[in-house]
């Protein structure tokens, strides 16, 4: 596990070897700190996800019952063009929307932290503001904005007597769940970037002033190496985040029902199988090969975020 | 603290196991065997607590009225969500073995997932039987297999045209009276005001299967375990032949209904007409207040000039779980608040009755709404009720089915993809998951 | 008023009111060192250009809440009828808000304090086993500990919806469902929390503080208590703000966990009134979802505006520490 490993860095190495006997004693104290957290994860996460492996195994039907049926349903999801179809969705979605994000993010970040706006703390907390909108609300707004018949689209179509294409047509409506998401989370990206920023030493940039570094090459040189375990955490959320996308288009499909179809994103596809299915079995082997993808992803982001330093 | 978590952890272990061992079983519960006749008088003297899971409205006045007359208990009226919400919640109540109410309300398209799963009592051995011929034909069949009654009838939803007489008026159009001359009226109206349309439509499973109902197709077939599904038939044949040309020509507008935007076209005459079942004045007064007076009730257009067929749409039941704690009790509720007063309560309140007595009232079939520029609306509704076609079934897992309809049909919406076509990939889709679910599909 | 740092070094033209002498005295204790620099990347002039690009940004997200805004003063029919962007006739707003607080007998304040407490509860937890499980990734040498993390992850990872049922199912086994246990329990894990803990417990906790209170022959939890604690303050506040706007804006465990309304939190009451638009004989309620909608959200603001003071000044006092 290498996360953390600049801040791990950062902090100062044990100050002399420690006895077998402190050893063992710190092991429980730290075990005591950690347990609380562990012990509620272990309930309402870990719990469920065995529960979820174990359903995984069997196939229950309205008509004949319960049957184990080993790693059938696995094999069926991994031939699931449904599923595919919706992890490639997401993926594409992942690959465009959150780029966008984190990059307005860390500008929005860096422009306030560079003490050159104007303004610079209303900046921060307006632009945080979306975050503290719940997603059902955000997508009502934006779904209320997005109409073409009497929505601002429309508005705007009839205002100016063109004809913007439906933002929740088929070929656009990823594009416009993206702008949501964006729009939602941009403020919080951005918060941690910017508390990232203010944690850095003082004494860094006054150091590469002295140098003679301008701006640009303090951000480059200084800012971003100091803030990369944020860069990569913030990447990691954002790519679990995309993968699990649900509440908006699941607002939003009652707008656009044949658009946001019923398998749209993995987490769309599983919430139809187990709720208006009855597959529980199989919408739980669908959520660990989906978990599992994400993992891997998201591990490999990690490394390589790390790596490069 | 730290043997506290402990015990929590393996608490949940234990409940895990448990829980694994009990939904493995569930599947084999059978019947409980106790079929002798009830007695529901008692359990109303005894008393006791109920809980009842419904949205409709009406049943908070019905609720009172029974705690009023049976002092000893207490009825608890909840909101547990809207349609395939409040049956997602009944379903992981039934399966957890706690939390299920006594009374459920469950839409009619929806019963047959719980009588399948034999989740839901069978009312006869209460006396439910003695009922049949008070309600219509249409909700009575809906509830009822052979001789067992799965839920009581608390309303229906038999079919009707609404128009917006101004807007055919303004434009000098004739309220059409066949489906032929409705698509002239959407391409008249559309051509006099491009803003106008003669309806809304992202594709609806509930309205379709209705229109194909009431032009005579019978897509679904059911016999306990043996299912047949067929969109090939003569009926939806003519209803695929007309949408066809509404869709080709772009006719209807790409609105969702019960959408803001929905709302606002009814309001404004942007949407011209709607068939929908009876229950609708009610959403037109406080939804769309502002367009009284504009919109007028006629039948359904018909598929063969002449004819007056008809259809449902929408209408619920109560029904009573196996998993309920006191069911004679739960039956008496369900009895009271469907049948003789507690049935007019819910009609005065603006429910649409099933019941014939109150369908067949003077007061009913003369009430003026005023909405309706004063019209007899009910009158209309009535007819209609009475001349909805019969045999009508729906599939024992429809709930599914609909949760896929616009994934399938809705390709017809958005793409070159033809009605024909997207009801054939829903035909293809709703087999699948049958066979999937053990049910033998179209063998 | 959130001057500290930026209005300091910015010389707080347009910023915020310059502290006055009286003010500036009493935060001598924060020294604002970039003052004191020449112009140089660490003391720069506000620049237009950048001000007017980051200006689209706001544009773009405060749009969508002046929607929200605008149409919180229309009623149902200036909702539907007037341009989105801008007031209707009549403004409506004080008679929203109380037919929002009034309606179905005064339920959205119920609502309103059931997430109350959920936020209390359920952040108040969170951010408490967050800030424990950070200190002690960050400051103690334990088997397991590297893996925590890792799992934690993955675990994240698996998609909620899919565990919705499973999770349901062992929570009706314990009895939890349609209680308010069932919102608070999940709602005690922020895993976002926790890792932002580890990091700023590594950085801000020196090791040999620790170390010599030990030697002073002070317990763990006493040291933890009085000397990481304070040190921890200005993470934790940040933990505490996200956790709270989670806790706030949780919408589908409880949606699966609660079927008793009188137990919703407000997003479920807001998505249950608009669910009553689509039902047979049901009242569209529009205008009382956007009244509401602002409602929801009018104290989470407040929060963060009130509790971004402590945030911003602890963050600062952190970023001079060295």
């Amino acid at each position: 596990m290498t996360l953390l490993t600049t801040s791990a860095q950062a902090a100062p190495p044990p100050p002399r070897p420690r006895s077998r006997f402190r050893l063992r004693k710190e092991a429980w104290v730290g075990w005591g700190f950690a347990g609380p957290f562990v012990a509620v994860f272990g309930l309402v996460f870990l719990a469920p996800i065995g529960y979820a492996l174990y359903l995984s195994l069997f196939r229950d039907r309205l008509i004949g019952g319960t049957s184990f049926v080993g790693l059938d349903n696995y094999a069926d999801a991994l031939t699931d063009p449904r599923f595919w179809d919706g992890l490639l969705r997401v993926g594409l979605f992942l690959l465009v929307q959150v780029p966008v994000m984190l990059g307005i993010a860390l500008l929005v970040a860096l422009a306030i932290d560079s003490g050159r706006l104007y303004g610079a703390s209303f900046f921060r907390v307006a632009v945080f503001l979306p975050y503290a909108v719940p997603a059902v609300v955000a997508s009502l707004i934006w779904g209320f904005m997005y109409g073409t018949q009497f929505g601002l689209v429309g508005n705007v179509n009839d205002a100016l007597g063109v004809t913007l294409p439906d933002p929740l047509s088929p070929s656009l409506v990823l594009a416009s769940l993206g702008n949501i998401v964006t729009w939602e989370f941009v403020g919080y990206n951005m918060l941690i970037f910017y508390s990232a920023l203010k944690v850095v030493p003082r004494s860094l940039y006054e150091a590469a002033a002295i140098d003679g570094a301008g701006e640009w090459r303090v951000v480059r040189s200084v800012k971003l190496p100091a803030i990369r375990g944020a860069l990569v955490i913030a990447t990691i959320f954002s790519i679990i985040g995309s993968f699990q996308l649900f509440n908006e288009p699941s607002i939003l499909q009652k707008l656009a029902p044949n658009a946001i179809t019923s398998d749209f994103t993995p987490n769309l596809y599983t919430y139809s199988l187990s709720f208006a299915g009855q597959q529980h079995n199989y919408a739980a082997t669908v959520a660990i090969v989906m978990g599992v993808i994400t993992a891997i992803i998201a591990y490999t982001v990690q490394l390589r975020g790390m790596r490069k330093g | 603290m730290a043997t506290h978590t402990t015990r929590r952890l393996l608490g949940a272990l234990a409940v895990l196991t448990t829980l694994s061992l009990t939904v493995t079983a569930c599947g084999a519960d059978g019947d409980g065997g106790d079929t002798g006749p009830k007695d529901v008088a008692a359990a109303l003297e005894k008393g006791g607590k109920l809980t009842v899971w419904a949205w409709e409205p009406t049943l908070k006045k019905v609720a009172e009225d029974f705690e009023k007359k049976y002092p000893e208990v207490d009825v608890e009226l909840v909101n547990a969500g809207t349609g395939d919400k409040q049956y997602t919640a009944l379903q992981n109540a039934i399966a957890a073995g706690s939390g299920a109410p006594d009374v459920a309300q469950v839409e009619y398209y929806a019963l047959g997932q719980f009588t399948t799963a034999k989740t839901v009592e069978d009312l006869a051995p209460y006396g439910a039987q003695k009922h049949g011929t008070g309600f219509t034909t249409g909700p009575w069949n809906a509830v009822t297999e052979d001789k067992a009654v799965f839920a009581l009838p608390m309303d229906s939803g038999p079919m009707a045209f609404f128009y917006n007489k101004k807007v055919f008026d303004k434009h000098g159009i004739k309220v059409p009276t066949t489906w032929d001359e409705y698509v002239e009226a959407a391409r008249a109206l559309h051509k006099a005001d491009p803003k106008v349309f003669i309806t809304n439509d992202t594709g609806d499973a509930g309205a379709t299967t209705s229109l194909i109902w009431q032009a005579g197709g019978r897509p679904y077939e059911s016999r306990g375990t043996d299912v047949t599904i067929d969109f090939g038939d003569a009926g939806t044949q003519k209803y695929t032949d007309t949408w066809q040309k509404l869709l080709d020509e772009k006719l209807v507008a790409p609105v969702s209904s019960w959408s803001d935007a929905w709302y606002k076209g009814l309001a404004d005459g942007s949407l011209a007409t709607l068939s929908i079942g009876a229950w609708m004045p009610a959403n037109f007064t406080s939804g769309v207040a502002s367009a009284s007076g504009d919109w007028r009730v006629a039948p359904l257009p018909q598929w063969t000039k002449g004819d007056t067929a008809s259809a449902e749409n929408g209408g619920s039941s109560l029904a009573v779980p196996k998993a309920a704690r006191n069911k004679e009790l739960a039956y008496a509720f369900t009895e009271f608040a469907t049948t003789g007063a507690g049935a007019s309560t819910r009609v005065a309140a603006g429910a649409f009755p099933a019941t014939r007595a109150d369908l067949e009232a003077d007061a009913f079939l003369n009430a003026e709404f005023p909405y309706f520029g004063g019209q007899k609306a009910n009158q209309v509704f009535a007819e209609s009720a009475r001349n909805v076609g019969e045999d009508w079934t729906y599939l024992p897992y429809q709930v599914y089915a609909n949760s896929v309809f616009n994934d399938t049909v809705g390709k017809a919406y958005v793409s070159p993809t033809k009605l024909a076509d997207g009801l054939k990939a829903w035909q293809d889709t709703s087999v699948k998951y049958g066979q999937d679910q053990g049910f033998t599909v179209n063998k | 008023m959130t001057t500290t740092l930026t209005s300091a070094t910015a010389g707080g033209p347009a910023d915020a009111p310059r502290p006055t002498a009286a003010r500036a005295a009493s935060r001598t204790t924060v020294p604002t060192r970039r003052g004191r620099l020449p112009r140089t990347p660490l003391n720069p002039r506000p620049s237009i250009p950048l001000t007017l690009v980051a200006g689209l940004v706001l544009l773009y997200t405060l749009l969508p809440l002046a929607w929200l805004l605008i149409n919180a003063t229309k009623d149902q029919k200036g909702l539907l009828d007037s341009f989105g962007l801008w007031f209707a006739d009549d403004v409506n707003l004080w008679d929203n808000i109380t037919r929002t607080l009034t309606y179905d007998d005064g339920v959205f304040v119920r609502w309103l304090l059931n997430t109350l407490l959920y936020v209390a509860a359920g952040a108040g937890g969170a951010t408490v086993l967050a800030v424990l499980g950070g200190y002690a990734l960050a400051k103690y040498q334990f088997p397991g500990r590297k893996a925590i993390f890792a799992v934690v992850i993955g675990a994240v990872a698996v998609p909620g919806t899919a565990l919705a049922v499973p999770t349901f199912l062992m929570f009706s086994g314990m009895g939890l469902t349609n209680t308010p246990w069932a919102v608070i329990i999940p709602s005690l894990i922020s895993p976002f929390g926790l890792y932002l803990m580890w990091v700023f417990a590594a950085e801000a906790v020196p090791t040999e503080l620790l170390e010599a209170a030990r030697i002073d022959g002070s317990g763990e939890l006493r040291t933890f208590f009085t000397i990481a604690l304070p040190l921890l303050m200005p993470g934790t506040v940040t933990v505490l703000l996200f956790s709270m706007v989670a806790t706030w804006n949780n919408y589908f465990l409880p949606l699966i966990m609660i079927k008793d309304p009188d137990w919703y939190p407000l997003t479920l009451g807001l998505n249950a009134w608009n669910a009553q638009a689509q039902t047979a004989g049901g009242e569209a309620v529009f205008d009382l979802i956007v009244t509401g909608s602002l409602l929801t959200i009018v104290p989470i603001v407040a929060v963060f505006l009130l509790l971004q003071r402590f945030w911003q000044s602890g963050l600062a006092a952190g970023s001079v520490k060295e």
